[in-house]
């Protein structure tokens, strides 16, 4: 019987992978394709290949092209930051809200409950206001975001209700102080200049990310995804009660520590460098549970793979769909809310059943 | 195993909830703990469980004081069984037993197939083997409760702390649960469960240990130690205790009753 199940239960999930894992390459490969100026897919793979050779070999294999100097640097240049930032920052959510959605007990949490977005968003309202560089307001919305959550977290710990408990009062409340914050920075905003690129930048958009801008990003983001990665059998334990969790000789603290430190580490460093965007948090862990099972084992790999992928394919949508590109955040709202909505029907038909 | 509790007192900052609580039990023994609803039965058994810290007196399992254990180390010698409650993610039962596991699956890795092999071996001993791919939320509150006992077997500690194993089952499933946590006491563990129903300790328990005002009231073989005196001291009812006879088997019984008291 053992038997049985094992020939039949492994391969399905690792069939589901397969397909999950090609359609992430299909959806990475495909959007170098698309933009303003036409490079064909096989000049884009030997620009990446040889570019990649490089980078492994530390400069020391050099190669001649057979493309233009033009073409390097679309692909390179403004695609390649793009498309992996894309794919960093939605893996990143992803994953993030997976975590949270287990540690908090309710699948309708998103990664931004602690405060993490609402902080960065603050931050780089304060720095547009102050008028700082792209790249210092990717850094200032990061230590925001951080700052939120980890004040959030102070909080939690001197409260004397139920950890979890403490733990969302204290982030919802930390979350509404700072949005609160964004509007005063919003009020007191130049209107010609300042207002409408916060405005704009609270919306989310990946338009403006250049290479160093993705290599900032992908420091935390590794640094979060990675221990999620490596813990996500033990995140099933949160899922259960603090008492059946501690009886079965889990550190339940620690643990609940490290999870929110990695998770609000890739939500920070993701809103940091694309703004805010929702809904791929809360609605890719979801599918992903509905094609992989609840097993965080399977489910937090499934996230990543399928936050990248989608977020990559939303960015297109952006790219193309006019020519003043449209903010990621709208677009995934709206793509987000029906099938959310489409999701709590189904749920309610299966409960009948 | 035993596992033993010396002069427990414990408060949660004002009066205490456990005043001067002792108690010991050998491996095979079935407690039933009983009490009215707030005696101090939940803080008891946070004690046992090392969540919960005496304000003096210790807990010790095989001899050895709980207090100052590693979570790893605890586990290995005391597991838990929560009352059925709702739960959000509907884990296969075979994931939910694998859980149990935690204590020895290093923090890094995930289960291997020997570890779902003890799974499934849990599950068979407990005949409920046919269950291990479905959901854990579409089963029965009984089976449920089956499940979360495998998951404790195979965390392989020897005692088992119960709380209120049957609140929320139905006639039968509280009979199969129990008939199969009686099976657990003949196997060597040490099984202590609190109820509210003094039938079950008459039932299945070999010893009742009687809570009362933070202390022990009584403590020794149901048929003994459970009175009508007892009883009534306990619940604040009058009860009779009478004794029914099945197929040649002996069996006692308790029922509320009030001298001359009619349904209002």
């Amino acid at each position: 019987m053992m038997k049985e199940r094992e020939q039949k239960g492994l391969p399905r999930y690792g069939r589901r992978f397969l397909f999950l894992g090609l359609g992430f390459v299909l959806v990475f490969l495909g959007s170098f394709l698309l933009g303003r100026y036409a490079v064909s897919m096989s000049t884009t793979l030997r620009i990446l290949s040889t570019w990649l050779l490089e980078k492994l070999s530390f400069g020391a294999l050099r190669m001649e092209g057979s493309w233009t100097e033009l073409e390097a640097a679309v692909v390179l240049n403004i695609r390649l930051p793009r498309i992996l930032c894309a794919a960093l920052v939605g893996a990143a959510l992803s994953a993030a809200g997976a975590s949270y959605q287990g540690m908090f007990r309710n699948p309708m949490v998103s990664p931004d409950l602690m405060g993490a977005s609402t902080g960065a968003g603050f931050g780089a309202s304060l720095a547009i206001l102050l008028g700082f560089s792209y790249f210092g307001i990717m850094v200032t919305a990061f230590c925001f975001g951080l700052g939120a959550v980890l004040l959030a977290w102070l909080v939690s710990r001197f409260s004397r209700l139920n950890a979890t408990l403490a733990l969302v009062l204290a982030g919802v409340m930390i979350s509404s102080l700072f949005s609160a914050c964004t509007s005063f920075v919003k009020l007191v905003a130049d209107t010609q200049e300042q207002l409408p690129a916060i405005t704009y930048w609270l919306m989310g958009s990946l338009s403006s990310v250049k290479g160093e801008d993705t290599a900032f990003a992908a420091i935390p983001i590794l640094l979060g995804l990675i221990p999620l990665l490596l813990l996500r059998w033990r995140m099933n334990l949160l899922t259960v009660s603090e008492a059946e969790a501690r009886s079965m000789g889990l550190n339940t603290g620690r643990l609940r520590l490290a999870v929110i430190l990695c998770a609000t580490l890739v939500t920070a460093a993701s809103v940091a460098v694309s703004g805010m965007i929702g809904w791929v948090g809360l609605v890719i862990p979801h599918f992903c549970r509905m094609l992989f099972g609840y097993d965080y084992r399977r489910l937090v790999p499934a996230s990543v793979l399928m936050g990248g992928a989608f977020l990559m394919l939303v960015d297109d949508i952006a790219r193309v769909i006019t020519t003043s590109e449209l903010p990621l955040g709208i677009l995934t709202s709206f793509v987000g809310a029906p099938v959310f909505l489409y999701l709590i029907v189904q749920g309610g038909a299966e409960r009948e059943h | 195993m035993s596992i033993e509790a010396r002069n427990l007192f414990f408060s949660y900052g004002g009066a205490d909830v456990l005043k001067d609580l002792s108690f010991f039990a050998e491996a095979g023994e079935l407690v039933a703990v009983l009490g009215p609803n707030g005696v101090g039965k939940s803080t008891f058994f946070g004690c046992l469980l090392g969540f919960l810290h005496p304000r003096t007196g210790e807990v010790l399992a095989e001899g050895k004081p709980i207090r100052g254990m590693s979570p790893r180390e605890l586990a290995s010698l005391i597991a838990y069984i929560p009352q059925y409650a709702p739960q959000t993610f509907n884990y296969t039962v075979l994931d939910l037993v694998t859980m149990g596991m935690t204590n020895q699956i290093p923090i890094f890795s995930s289960p291997k197939p020997e570890h779902r092999r003890r799974a499934m071996e849990a599950l068979e001993s407990l005949g409920i083997a046919h269950l291990a791919d479905r959901g854990s939320g579409s089963i029965s509150g009984g089976e449920r409760q089956l499940a979360l006992l495998a998951r404790a077997l195979v965390q392989d500690a020897r005692v088992l702390i119960m709380d209120e194993p049957t609140a929320n089952l139905d006639y039968g499933n509280s009979f199969r649960v129990m008939q199969r946590v009686q099976e657990l006491g003949a196997r060597g563990y040490t099984v202590i469960f609190s109820t509210h129903e003094p039938n079950q300790a008459f039932r299945y328990a070999t010893r009742v240990l009687a809570l009362l005002d933070g202390g022990v009231l009584a403590d020794g073989p149901p048929d003994t130690a459970l009175t009508e005196e007892l009883l009534r001291r306990l619940y604040g009812v009058g009860v009779a205790v009478r004794s029914a006879e099945v197929e040649g088997e002996s069996f006692r019984l308790s029922i509320p009753y009030e001298k001359g008291g009619k349904p209002q």
